[in-house]
Order: C-alpha cells, then structure tokens, then sequence
C-alpha cells in the first residue's frame, strides 16, 4: 500500500472541495436564480467536464497551465514557479473536472427552495445577501453536502487529468489511481488489488453518506414534508 | 389618501391585471374580492413590491413606492408591510420564536426579545415559541406569521387569502379571532379572498375583481346586495342570475316572466324588457306549506331539486319554473324536513330581486 499516494490523494481531495464549495455557492446562486437569457450555454459550458474525456480536459488544462500561457506565465510571475507538474496544478485542474459534481446537485438544492421563503424574508426587511445564509443554504444543507462530497469522491478516483497535468510524479502529483496504474504496469497486482480496495471502500462510504443525507429522515428534512 | 395604487401588470404571454385602489387614511380593512385568477394577489404582490408594475405607481401616505414614469421602484425590504402568505410561508428550519424574530434580528438582544414577547403574547402563542412549524395546526401557523410580520412594526398589512389554507372548523374560529386582531390593531389592511363570508366579516370596504379589472367599489354589504354589474353579481356569489322579461309594470312593480314562473320586483323604469334576474341565497326562505299573509311579493311553488352543502349552509336548488336558490340553516332543512323532490314555497320580497338590463 502506498501510503504516500493514498495521503496525497486524500489533499488534494480535500483542497480542491474547499475550492469548489467557494466557487459553487455563487456560482450555483447565479445558476439557479438568474434570468439571463443565454443561460443556457453558461449551463452547458459548467456540465462539459461531465462528458469530455479526462485527456481532452487535461490536455487543455496542460496547455492553458503551461509555461506559455497568460495564465501560466501570470502564476509564475506572482508564486515565481510553474502550475505544471505541481500539486497546485493538480488542485486547479480537479477544480474544473470536478466542478459539475459540486455544482449540479447545488443548483439543484437552490431551485427547489420554495420562493415563498425568500420572498417572507424580503418582505421581512432582509437583503438578498442575509436572505441567501439565513434561508436558501440552510433550507439547501442536503444538497451542499452532497456537491461537497461527491466532488471529494470524484476527486479521489480521477485518472486521466492528473495524469495530464500532474505526469505522476511520487509525493508530489502521484494519486491513488495513478499508482494503481504503475503497478499494474509493473506487474504488481497485489499491491494494486489492495490499493483498488481501500479506494473501492472509501468511495461506498462517502457515497452511502450522500444517499443517507438525501433520504430526508432528519429533523429538518422531515420538517419539509408538511 | 394613505394609498394610491394605479396598478397596470402584464406577465409575459399571460394576462394582464390593471385595477386602481384607493384607501383612505384610517385604520379600515380593505377586502380584494374575486374568483381565482381575477388578479387580486398580483395586486397585493405589486403593492408589496413582489412584481415590477408594466404601468402606473404605488404611493403610500405620499411616499412612492414605484412609479414607472420616473423609474422609482422600491425593493420589497424596502416597504414597510406586513405580508401574509397564503400557506404563511413559516421558515421550516426556523422555530417559532426565531421565526418571529427573523426581521428584527439586528435590534438589540434586550430589545428583540421583548418584541417578540409582545406579538406573541398578544396573538396568544406564548406557549408555542419553542416549537418548529411542523409541530403547529393551521390556526396557530398563521398566528406565528402575523405575529412574525408585526413584529417588524409595519404600517400596513397585506394578507393573501389568510384562511384559505384551513379546514372548514378551524376556518370559522380563525375568522372570528382575525376580525378581532384586524379591529385591535388599528392598522390598514388589505384582505385577499374569495369567500363572501371572509368579505362580509373582515371587510369595511370592498374591491371586486374580475378578469383583471375592478368592476366595483364599495361597503360589502352595499356590494352584496346591489350589484351593479351581472359580473359582479357572479363574482360575489349572488346564487341565482337568470334572464327575465318584464311582463307588465302596475304602482311601482315590475312583473317579470322568469322561465316558467312570474315574479315582482321594483320597477327599474326605462323602457328596456329584457334584463338579467339577480337574487342572493340568503334573502330566498323555504316554506313547506302555502304561507299566510307577508311582506314577501314572491311566494313561488317549487320542488326541491337538489341540495348543496355552502360551509355552515346549504344551497337548496328550488324548481320554480327556473332554478331558484336559496341559503339555508343545516338546522332548517332538518325543520323542515327538505330533500330532493320536497315541495315547497320559496318567498322572497320583490326589492330582494335586482336587476340588470341585458345587453
């Protein structure tokens, strides 16, 4: 078992969920209240990572990261190093795979918050902003946790971007699948049987979270059904 | 005037509500009247800043709210209102003390405390304020929201059908205890419903709309009984509108022919004959035997063709030569022992008949 794949996997997890949940309230918020006509396309650009193969979003990432892009070059003239080949490069290109996986269940959640509640709380004197913490995320907690953690899951088992982006590179851009990878390759197949396992695990105890938190038998959940 | 409200609303391939309201200073209740989809809610909600007017404006004791012409358009926080929900809109996660407490949140903790104190001991729900809205009945959930929306101190209530989200029983309490609230609050009101019960307790003043448009203004029971408009004599429930013929017209009377049946009614003058018959339920009475002498012009004989439970009342169908409806007590039909087929006399004074030239 390499442990230090698994730990690293697990960061990089970890990160790019905290990164997404910045990025996928407002931008779920937008989402799912905006009236802007050409919404639609901003809804198909946000769901593409859910049907691009990892390699075609990787190999943009790649490129897009590179040393010669504008954003390249503009991270390396503020941290003074490359986005390539480094964990930071590989938590920016998780942010964009796993996206929709944040996102959708988000919007999802918002839209489903009666507007009755956010019109009493207009009409209780409380801005747009007070009225988005007080009364739309906790009426949407279910869905949050969900886009939070099935984005943490759908990180932990991503394959072809990491390999794009981050080249593999042991305690520095090696996951989990990766090394299952290597070690297939190398013909070590009990050392890939057990790595498999433990991701085989972890991935039905998160997802068992998400379906438990959907299943609407908390206090609050329960609240909703009247 | 405390409110000034030329509302014009069109919704994007859907219908249009253009209505006028003007309410005096004062604490009355204003009752918006109408069947659903007349149009009365959009006006609530384009008074309370929910929907942007197409046309017109808003103005409040002289303060404008919204105003098309200049573009002024307060946001909803901005109008101090009470607003009730249909359904009371109570935040589920909330409980009732932090329900009520929601839009006072930035006063003082000391401050806070004592408002809600005060609504809630004066809506009597001291004893719930621990609780969550799934735990309340729909009589003590609309307590909680008008406790809520008076707690922000506003300077005019709006209430979007407040009892029509309660069962038949606990609508008559509710009812009586909101008309009492309304009366000890010595604050404006506007009532949307489409129950004439709810018109005729709540309401000081009267607002019927249909299709959009208001067709009549007035005191309710001024409405109720002189309809001015057959629209408006659907639209406030008057059970039977029948077309008629003026017969003959002798010292003030006119005779009609209504279907089979003939029937006197104050002479409306003019030389138009064909007019639409209009007579409310509640001024029909049911007798079983041929009555002795009475003030009532009308003693039609009929068979009882079917009848209808109305809340508290039932609507008896009386064949007369045209369907004749009348309102009685559940207590009068056990009386008098009515069912389908029971023959009986339907008395009505003629000045009970009103009338409306035809087209």
């Amino acid at each position: 078992m390499n442990w230090q794949a698994f730990v690293l996997t697990l960061e990089l997890a970890l990160a790019t969920s905290i990164v997404l949940i910045v990025i996928a309230l407002p931008l779920g918020y937008w989402l799912a209240f905006s009236k802007w006509r050409w919404k639609f396309l901003a809804e198909a650009v946000f769901a593409l990572p859910l049907v691009l193969p990892p390699t075609v979003l990787g190999f943009y990432v790649l490129v897009a990261l590179g040393p010669r892009s504008p954003v390249g070059r503009w991270y390396e003239s503020i941290f003074g190093g490359r986005l390539v080949f480094t964990f930071e490069g590989l938590v920016a290109a998780s942010v964009l795979y796993s996206l929709p996986f944040a996102v959708q269940p988000i919007v999802a959640a918002f839209g489903s918050v009666d507007r009755k509640f956010i019109e009493a709380s207009w009409l209780l004197g409380v801005s747009d902003w007070r009225t988005f913490w007080r009364v739309i995320v906790p009426l949407s907690w279910a869905g949050i946790v969900t886009g939070v953690v099935l984005s943490f899951a759908h990180t932990l088992g991503e394959f072809g971007v990491v390999l794009m982006v981050g080249g593999g590179i042991p305690g520095v851009t090696q996951t989990v699948s990766i090394d299952i990878y290597d070690k297939v390759q190398s013909l070590d197949f009990s050392g890939a049987a057990v790595t498999s396992a433990v991701l085989l695990i972890t991935s039905f105890v998160i997802l068992s979270i998400v379906y438990g938190l959907n299943r609407k038998v908390w206090f609050f959940a329960a609240d909703r059904r009247h | 005037m405390l409110l000034i409200a030329d509302i014009d609303k069109k919704f994007e391939g859907g219908p249009r509500v253009e209505a006028s309201l003007r309410i005096a200073s004062g604490a009355s209740v204003t009752v918006l009247f109408g069947a659903s989809g007349a149009g009365k809610t959009t006006i609530l909600r384009c008074i309370a800043g929910l929907e942007r007017l197409t046309a017109g404006r808003v103005v409040f004791d002289g303060e404008t709210w919204a105003d098309t012409k200049t573009g002024v358009n307060l946001a909803p926080q901005k109008r101090p209102v009470g607003f009730l929900f249909q359904d009371y809109a109570l935040f589920p996660h909330l409980r009732v003390n932090e329900n009520i407490g929601y839009g006072v949140r930035r006063l003082p903790e000391a401050e806070r405390t004592s408002r809600i104190n005060k609504v809630a001991g004066m809506l009597q729900i001291d004893n719930l304020l621990s609780r969550r809205p799934a735990e309340l009945s729909g009589g003590e959930q609309q307590r909680v929201a008008l406790a809520r929306a008076l707690a922000r101190g506003p300077r005019m209530l709006l209430l979007d059908e407040p009892l029509s989200a309660l069962d038949a029983p606990t609508r008559e309490r509710v009812r009586t205890e909101l008309a009492q609230l309304l009366r000890k609050l010595d604050m404006p009101a506007i009532v949307v419903t489409h129950d004439w019960v709810d018109a005729l307790t709540l309401g000081d003043d009267m607002v019927v709309i249909s299709g959009g448009k208001v067709l009549q203004t007035g005191p309710p029971h001024v409405v109720f009984t002189q309809p001015q408009h057959t629209e408006v004599a659907a639209a406030v429930g008057v059970e039977t509108v029948v077309a008629g013929r003026i017969q003959r017209r002798e010292s003030g009377l006119a005779v009609l022919q209504v279907g089979a049946a003939e029937l006197s009614a104050a002479d409306p003058g003019g030389a138009q004959e064909n007019f639409y018959v209009c007579i409310r339920g509640e001024d029909v009475t049911l007798e079983t035997g041929r009555a002795g002498q009475s003030s009532a012009r009308n003693h039609l004989r009929g068979v009882v063709a079917d009848l209808v439970p109305a809340g508290v009342l039932t609507k008896v169908i009386v064949d007369v030569g045209f369907n004749l409806t009348a309102l009685v007590t559940r207590q009068a039909i056990s009386d008098l022992g009515l069912a389908r087929g029971t023959e009986v006399y339907a008395a009505f004074k003629a000045s009970a008949v009103h009338l409306f030239p035809q087209p």
